[in-house]
């Protein structure tokens, strides 16, 4: 038996790795791809709902998790644009080196 | 959800996403991570299958694991060689603790809350979607086209800097683009 409880679980689970990868990573790639099983995860927890939650438009869920995905994918094109940029023009992508605007 | 069938796959997709998802972060060499995230991609994809959320899965192959996972390989093939190992951490421990901490709050809500749960077993999400896209949600839907191409143009202006063009004292059969000295 599965139940929305097991998949909301699994979400938080990937949530939190996602988290921990986009906080302790010091590569500017690696932390985008924390940020994106965060999004990722919360994607499944919208769909866990959309399929376990009584609701008159229960479609409602699947037009969200198209909004997420879009809005990632422009997303991730722009940041690893200005990855590759910053590399251009400072010559690492350790987010420890990019400092300019620390005082 | 029921069924010897539907069970052993959500267990075996849960295991398998979030351990695709730890093996990102305990990757040795930064293209080991990408591949790891790619699985990941895969494995959530199916699990939306499981979900009844077929257009999703679709729609989450061909930009995730496709697209996605294309451009961050060309990201890393275009940054530093010796950062492509750089797998350096900060605040492990920290990161552990705040992650552990969002998760269990989600968690805990997650089992104290009174769901009203009911079983919307969709036959097929791709009709219900294109109606809803086009009437309820379809000023959203416009709006994210525009947010795709300001993206777009936003990525080409930010990478190509200088701009190329034709070189015009180069022409011949095979018409060179360089980049333009200022």
């Amino acid at each position: 038996m599965v139940s929305l409880e097991h998949f909301l679980v699994v979400g938080a689970v990937l949530f939190g790795i996602g988290l921990w990868i986009a906080l302790s990573k010091r590569n500017a790639v690696l932390i985008l791809m924390g940020i994106e099983i965060m999004l990722n995860a919360v994607n499944l927890t919208l769909l866990a709902f959309s399929r376990f939650v009584k609701s008159p438009t229960p479609i409602a869920g699947h037009i969200f998790v198209i909004f997420v995905i879009t809005v990632a994918a422009a997303e991730a094109s722009v940041a690893l644009a200005m990855v590759v940029s910053v590399y251009r023009n400072r010559g690492t992508i350790d987010v420890d080196q990019i400092d300019l605007l620390r005082f | 959800m029921s069924g010897f069938g539907p069970v052993s796959a959500f267990y075996v997709l849960a295991v398998l996403s979030i351990g695709s998802a730890l093996a990102v972060m305990a990757a040795r060499s930064i293209i080991h991570a990408v591949l790891f995230l790619v699985l990941f991609f895969v494995s959530l994809a199916a699990m939306f299958v499981l979900l009844s959320a077929d257009f999703v899965a679709v729609a989450q192959l061909l930009v995730y694991a496709g697209a996605i996972g294309v451009l961050v390989v060309f990201a890393i093939l275009l940054t530093p060689s010796r950062d492509r190992r750089g797998m350096e951490t900060k605040f492990v421990g920290p990161g552990l603790l705040a992650g552990a901490v969002v998760a269990g709050t989600v968690v805990f809500i997650a089992f104290n809350t009174n769901w009203d749960t009911a079983s919307n077993d969709f036959p097929s999400t791709v009709d219900a979607i294109g109606q809803a896209l086009l009437n309820r949600w379809a000023l959203p839907f416009e709006i994210a086209s525009v947010l795709l191409i300001a993206a777009m143009i936003g990525a080409i202006v930010v990478v190509g800097g200088r701009g190329v063009d034709l070189d015009t004292h180069a022409a011949g059969p095979a018409t060179r683009l360089v980049r333009r000295e200022r």
